[in-house]
């Protein structure tokens, strides 16, 4: 309870840096009230404007108006939508987050068990295979990775749409893509996690008492070593939303990755400001979760 | 499997990289033709290993008629000035304020390490994104964000070194005999931490590679007609249908070059790090 307290108040300081953050780079994307009014304004129109949108005060007060319109979930009008940019943003969210957990979740299943078995078959072939396959993995591009799966999938042999949203076949591509760019971390980790494990005492108390491999592994061994993979978890936060925008640019996947990209090609600051909050609020909250995940996992976090 | 040890690691990495290197330095030498000549008779032409390819164009042409091989061999140039310059850019930051925060300690560590710290909070591709799309894509703004966005690595590892080096007899001896702050960190502490730091900076080289192709790819990276392997593929996406090696033989290139950079960091930190090397 002490932990989840302490853990809590640490949220908002990484969320101090992002709203910071968003408000330098709003500033210097240059003139709001020519983005807003084009060419042909008059210099009383832009008085106007200037003055509703309190740019004619100086900074500091300028980022008091930013954090109350947060604060009230006013991050402005998408110019290429004429909506509120945070009612778009929050409608491709489920998108996003759907491609993130499946990738994930695969990620660290395919992660975790290939891992375990380069452990268990130490410097024999299979850890070999797998660890070379890791390496080659780390060295792949995603979008190339995306594009191979699009042609032997898609097009070759035309068992999977080649992209946009619908039924599950739409989603194996850009998940196996997503899982693929995160797979050879979990496996290095899992795999170094592992042996390190098997020389604890405990673990050869328990071969030394009967235990057999496979109980040993499943029961003594991997319980204790899957703390370093929850952690990979929570660093790779940020390279999975990077790989979640390549892939979502991919496969047409409607998402917020895919929002924000093209959002910048149209210059409308709204939608990528919303957007970018978003993500950075994401984030913080699955580290949360990711740490509250290994305090439940691991007793010591929590006494600490 | 023992025989594919650090040894061997460092043997295929340096050849790799020194392979592209070559390549880059020597790039008009080595290629063919113009990498931005256009010529539109000779379209979308196939790779040598075709029935339709010819050993003018050994790779093909892309949608302008330019010679694939020759734009392959100008991209290597970018990526691997990028990346190289964008992990200095990271290095020198990073490993500053790590070694700082960790030889003062008190205050000064408090703010930097808290500051990394929150800095970590913002995703490494939002920071490139919106950069890129304030400032547009140029090389110095890519290497400053790429560079901007991997430092705390740096601090980190260079912080807790600094914190246990600090106690170290040979660097309380340069103190007790009147060394200064900066002469004890620069020349002291530093050079010991050398080893750990060349591996970071080697396997970040890769990944800082992998993402200066992923923002060219993205459209948000060195803009059009720039022969970077990014923007390549980017392109080859477009014509799947009719030309598949456009997109695969740059893919092809990267992986090449990663993997090169990715072994030699991999062999190079099983070296200078016994330690683990004994479990792997």
């Amino acid at each position: 309870m002490r932990y989840l307290l302490r853990r809590l108040l640490l949220v908002p300081v990484p969320l101090v840096f992002v709203i910071a953050f968003v408000f330098v780079v709003l500033r210097l994307t240059g003139d709001p009230v020519a983005i807003y009014l084009g060419l042909d304004a008059t210099p009383e129109q832009e008085a106007v404007l200037r003055a509703e949108l309190h740019l004619d005060k100086p900074l500091p007060v300028q980022f008091g108006y930013f954090l109350i319109d947060l604060l009230q979930g006013d991050f402005g009008t998408s110019i290429q939508f004429k909506r509120p940019a945070m009612e778009i943003v929050l409608e491709r969210l489920g998108s996003t987050l759907q491609l993130l957990s499946l990738g994930l979740l695969l990620a660290i299943g395919l992660g975790v068990l290939g891992g375990v078995a380069c452990a268990v078959w130490k410097d024999k072939v299979p850890d070999f295979v797998i660890s070379v396959l890791a390496v080659v993995g780390q060295s792949m591009p995603s979008f190339w990775l995306g594009i191979l799966l699009i042609q032997l999938f898609a097009l070759d042999l035309q068992w999977l749409p080649t992209s946009g949203q619908g039924g599950w076949e739409h989603m194996v591509l850009p998940v196996v893509t997503l899982a693929t760019f995160l797979v050879p971390n979990f496996i290095l980790v899992t795999r170094v996690s592992v042996l390190e494990t098997m020389r604890e005492q405990f673990v050869v108390t328990a071969r030394a008492r009967g235990s057999g491999p496979a109980r040993a592994l499943w029961l003594h061994i991997l319980p204790n070593a899957l703390n370093p993979v929850v952690s990979l978890v929570g660093l790779q936060l940020g390279r999975l939303m990077g790989g979640a925008v390549v892939t979502e640019s991919i496969f047409a996947w409607p998402g917020v990755g895919r929002l924000m990209v093209s959002a910048i090609f149209q210059r409308d600051v709204p939608i990528v400001i919303a957007a970018v909050f978003i993500v950075a609020v994401t984030i913080v909250f699955a580290n949360l979760l990711v740490d509250l995940a290994q305090a439940a996992i691991d007793p010591r976090i929590r006494l600490r | 499997m023992k025989w594919f040890g650090p040894r061997l690691k460092i043997q295929i990495g340096i050849a790799l990289v020194l392979a592209m290197c070559v390549m880059a330095v020597f790039a008009p030498l080595l290629a063919p033709h113009d990498p931005y000549a256009q010529n539109l008779m000779l379209r979308l032409r196939p790779p040598v290993w075709e029935a339709k390819g010819s050993w003018t164009y050994p790779l093909g042409t892309d949608n302008f008629g330019r010679d694939l091989l020759s734009r392959l061999i100008y991209g290597s140039r970018l990526s691997i000035a990028v990346g190289l310059m964008a992990m200095l850019v990271a290095l020198s930051f990073g490993t500053t304020l790590g070694l700082v925060a960790g030889y003062l300690g008190g205050r000064t560590e408090q703010v930097i390490m808290r500051f990394a710290d929150g800095y970590q909070a913002i995703p490494e591709i939002l920071l490139a994104i919106v950069v890129v799309a304030v400032f547009g894509g140029g090389v110095v703004v890519l290497v400053l964000v790429l560079g901007f966005a991997g430092w705390e690595s740096y601090t980190r590892v260079a912080f807790n070194l600094t914190r246990s080096l600090r106690e170290r007899p040979f660097v309380e001896a340069a103190v007790a005999s009147g060394a200064g702050g900066r002469y004890v960190m620069w020349r002291h502490i530093l050079p010991q931490m050398s080893p750990v730091l060349t591996v970071i900076a080697t396997l970040q080289v890769g990944q800082l590679i992998l993402q200066e192709t992923a923002l060219s790819f993205l459209g948000l990276g060195l803009p059009p007609p720039t022969a970077t392997w990014g923007n390549i593929l980017a392109e080859g996406r477009d014509r799947l249908l009719v030309a598949p090696w456009i997109a695969n033989l740059a893919g092809i290139a990267i992986v090449l070059l990663v993997l090169g950079v990715n072994l030699l960091g991999n062999g190079l930190r099983e070296t200078l790090d016994p330690r683990r090397a004994d479990r792997r």
